[in-house]
């Protein structure tokens, strides 16, 4: 199969290069945010803390960063090389949001700079943080330009196909398109919330450790209040992003929801197993879950797989990336909404050793998330590229050796991810927060 | 000027700040490698990091800008050209990831790594050069359309004069651009035992650099004999380039201005540059693609005319900001800092 069959090597390589993207992509959006907050507190409270907070995440970010780029860019090239069809007939029409992004890319990676070699040059430290603002502006208008490119994908707009022709083209509308609200705003929300969870279990991790470093429990409440507010919005946008799916693309919620038939009160099914006549077993149902999801109201009709033709249905198996990312995202809220509250009122079981091994264990999940909110997104799309105008078939290369290049892309990304891993590590163990601190305090900077 | 010209000229020029940039990023990683072997890193590897670290980003984006943009104003060109490069572009990509992971893995955490600085470098020379099949691909003979998609033939092309001529020019152009930029560098930085070394290697480049420009023009005039007549008609513009080089190579001679013996670089190669895109109008693709033919539609165009003009106007003064901060601030390049507190 990998090597004989370009569209199902393709579309691997695809899977692969994204899923591995994503994750650095996620950490370009938020962290610059989380500097930004943490650098901002400690200006206003004048508290060492803080800023050192901001330094520390500043100092890591770069080695992420670098991945994203070289990730980013080979995502990019490969959109052409192994989808030269769909980036022909999408050209027309989409590329404008393409090329808006790469000028956020410039104006990200310019100031990124600057800022980064610039710690110790403004004599006004509200300077310096100012740099940061079109940092975190270029990571986030990077992530909604390519969001929009994914909108369209899922609800093509802003053009007419008249004799298999492309004519009435019309750049702005294909960029607001139906799918663009709800889905530029979660992938935002899940990106500030993941890494403001990230963050969290970072500091978790070094107070499980034994550190008593007043700095790391500041790190761990400020980011899990932040976690807080953006896994509340993340919810929020999810439910309108059920449904977004329920009046545009039915199918893909039908498959997700193992939903076969088209009925009023629909319940939600969370988990279970399929059997070889696709009765559902050991499910939990939530009776008119589905129905308020779709539509707000629990005798909503819901429409079912019945109503599409079975070369049109989305793979079943989204149904567990579905609940993988919702269980995710209620967890993650439960969570930080619990820690919340016991720090303010002082429940002491939220500063004790398994409190603290749940929000460690918070970050990965986070991410986890964001993976299976895109595997379902993405192959809950399949048959199409653009739904209803190509399918993945139509749009592949034609080239051989897409196989050998997923192999060649597979140790390319081993070496990449163990490279960033060791090197964090590497970086943080060599110069601890106490041996950090003193010398700020010392008045040295590096 | 019409659309279309309008078009390939932006995205020409952005190729043209990628050339120069990059070349500098590409060579300064050549010559990094170099001085570890040579027992002569304490010479370079301080400049060579002072400058390089905040500004590779940006150089990689004068990249992505380009294969963006090229897919944006003719979408025709994803087709071909993403269907035959498959291999070429994968290569490509693996080795610009190890040298976009080198700034994060070996300047920020573990230093000096022997294997990688090696490979860094290595990966300078192999970019242009992998990069560099493209030009030569669409000089044409090298694609033929089967079945309806366009194949590359393999054989051909790694067995042509051309290819390994274009390859060659690109090393040496590298080193070259590279060479003299980091003079001027080290130059601005003091440091004399690093000027004259990059200086040293400035001049050796020169020569060479001419020798495999004027093979191509030679190579050219077997395999496409219509380019290379066009090339003729603009023999005016190669003639000033080389009045440039020359010019350049004589003030590194003399130890003069070597701010501005790099300016003249630039439009040395600013000359070739356009001269050689000019000759190669209309063909994105010799003989199967035009830039007319493959052109998007008037509505997309002009929206990204647009944008591009906007994106200027954010573009060009946080450029400036950042040259001024770590190119042209006297504090910064002599590696002082200076203390607050
Ligand atoms: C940490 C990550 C995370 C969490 C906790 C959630 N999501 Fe999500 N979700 C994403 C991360 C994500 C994502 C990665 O951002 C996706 C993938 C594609 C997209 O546009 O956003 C997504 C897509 C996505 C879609 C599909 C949109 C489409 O295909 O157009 C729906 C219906 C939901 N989400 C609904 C929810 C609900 C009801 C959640 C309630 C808890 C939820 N998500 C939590
Ligand atoms: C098909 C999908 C994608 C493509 C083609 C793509 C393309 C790219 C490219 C070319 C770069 C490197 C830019 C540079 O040279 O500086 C990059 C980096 C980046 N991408 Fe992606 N990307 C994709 C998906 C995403 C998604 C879904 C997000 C956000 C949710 C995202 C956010 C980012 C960010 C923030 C960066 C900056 C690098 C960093 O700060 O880590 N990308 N991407
Ligand atoms: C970064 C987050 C993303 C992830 C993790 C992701 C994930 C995936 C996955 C898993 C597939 C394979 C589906 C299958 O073959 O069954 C896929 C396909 C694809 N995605 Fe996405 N995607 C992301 C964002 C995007 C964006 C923003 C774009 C558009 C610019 C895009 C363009 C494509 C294309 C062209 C395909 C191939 C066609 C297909 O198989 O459906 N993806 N993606």
């Amino acid at each position: 199969m990998l090597f004989d069959d370009p569209v199902f090597a393709s579309r691997l390589l695809t899977l692969l290069t994204l899923s591995f993207h994503i994750i650095y992509a996620t950490i370009g959006v938020g962290v610059p945010l989380m500097i930004m907050i943490a650098q901002w507190v400690g200006i206003k409270k004048n508290d060492m803390h803080y800023m050192l907070m901001a330094r520390r995440w500043a100092k890591g970010f770069v080695v992420t960063v670098a991945v994203g780029v070289v990730t980013g860019t080979a995502i990019g090239l490969q959109l052409s090389l192994l989808w030269p069809n769909f980036m022909e007939l999408a050209g027309n029409i989409i590329a404008l949001p393409l090329f808006m992004e790469v000028f956020a890319f410039f104006f990200e990676a310019i100031f990124l700079g600057i800022y980064l070699y610039t710690w110790d040059r403004f004599d006004n430290p509200r300077k310096h943080l100012l740099l940061l603002i079109p940092v975190a502006l270029g990571g986030g208008m990077s992530a909604v330009f390519i969001t929009i490119v994914n909108a369209f994908m899922n609800a093509p707009a802003g053009f007419d196909i008249m004799n298999g022709q492309l004519v009435n083209a019309n750049p702005i509308a294909a960029m607001f398109t139906a799918a663009m609200p709800t889905k530029v705003s979660h992938v935002l929300a899940t990106a500030y919330m993941t890494v403001a969870f990230m963050l969290a279990a970072i500091a978790a991790f070094r107070l499980l450790k034994g550190s008593k470093h007043e700095y790391h429990k500041k790190a761990l409440f400020m980011t899990m209040k932040i976690g807080l507010i953006f896994s509340i919005a993340t919810v929020l946008i999810g439910d309108l992003s059920g449904k977004y799916l329920a009046e545009y693309q039915p199918e893909k919620l039908a498959a997700a929801e193992w939903h076969f038939e088209t009925e009023e009160a629909a319940p939600l099914i969370l988990y279970g197993m399929l059997d070889e006549n696709q009765e559902v077993n050991y499910a939990l149902q939530i009776p008119f879950g589905l129905s308020i999801l779709a539509h707000g109201y629990p005798n909503a009709e819901v429409i079912g797989l019945d109503q599409f033709p079975a070369e049109e249905q989305p793979p079943l198996i989204i149904h567990y990336y579905f609940d993988l990312m919702v269980t995710i995202g209620m967890f993650m809220l439960a969570l930080s909404f619990v820690y919340w509250v016991g720090a303010k009122r002082g429940w002491s079981f939220v500063k004790t050793a398994w409190y603290r091994s749940l929000i460690v264990l918070g970050g990965p999940l986070s991410f986890l998330g964001i993976e299976a909110g895109w595997w379902m997104a993405e192959v809950g799309r399949q048959p199409w590229i653009l739904r209803g105008i190509m399918t993945v078939d139509q749009a592949a290369t034609s080239s051989d050796y897409v196989g050998h290049m997923f192999i060649l892309f597979v140790g390319l990304y081993f070496v990449l991810g163990v490279g960033t891993v060791v090197v964090l590590r590497r970086m943080f163990k060599n110069d601890p927060i106490e041996k950090a601190l003193a010398k700020q305090q010392g008045g040295d900077s590096e | 000027m019409s659309l279309e010209v309008l078009g390939i000229s932006v995205l020409w020029l952005f190729l043209f700040g990628y050339v120069i940039v990059g070349s500098i990023d590409y060579g300064a990683g050549f010559f990094n490698a170099q001085s570890i072997i040579t027992g002569k890193q304490h010479i370079l590897s301080k400049i060579i990091q002072r400058y390089l670290s905040p500004v590779w980003e940006v150089t990689n984006v004068f990249f992505v800008f380009f294969f963006v943009g090229i897919v944006g104003f003719f979408p025709q060109s994803a087709y071909y050209f993403g269907t035959i490069l498959l291999i070429p572009g994968s290569i490509a990509l693996v080795l610009l990831a190890i040298r976009g992971s080198y700034y994060a893995f070996e300047s920020y955490g573990a230093r000096g790594h022997k294997g990688y600085a090696f490979m860094y470098g290595a990966s300078g020379l192999l970019i242009p050069a992998s990069l560099s099949i493209v030009l030569t691909i669409s000089e044409g003979g090298f694609v033929s359309i089967v079945n309806d998609n366009p194949v590359l033939d393999y054989a051909a092309l790694f067995t042509s004069p051309l290819t390994w001529s274009i390859v060659a020019l690109s090393i040496v152009a590298v080193l070259y651009i590279s060479a003299v930029f980091l003079t001027w560098y080290a130059y601005k930085t003091g440091d004399t035992k690093a000027t004259d070394l990059m200086r040293k290697y400035a001049l050796g480049w020169a020569l060479p650099l001419i020798i495999t420009a004027s093979g191509i023009v030679y190579e050219l005039s077997s395999h496409n004999e219509a380019h290379f007549e066009r090339i003729m008609d603009l023999w005016w513009m190669f003639a000033l380039s080389f009045i440039l080089w020359f010019a350049t190579v004589w003030l590194i001679w003399k130890r003069r201005n070597y701010g501005m013996a790099f300016w003249l670089l630039v439009g040395q190669f600013a000359m070739a540059f356009f001269a050689y895109g000019v000759s190669h109008y209309p063909y994105l693709l010799y003989p199967h693609l035009t830039i007319y033919e493959g052109f998007t539609n008037t509505a997309m165009a002009i929206s990204l005319v647009f944008v591009f003009i906007l994106g200027l106007a954010l573009l060009l003064p946080s450029l400036y900001l950042l040259l001024r901060l770590f190119l042209f601030d006297k504090n910064y390049v002599q590696g002082i800092k200076n203390k607050k507190e």
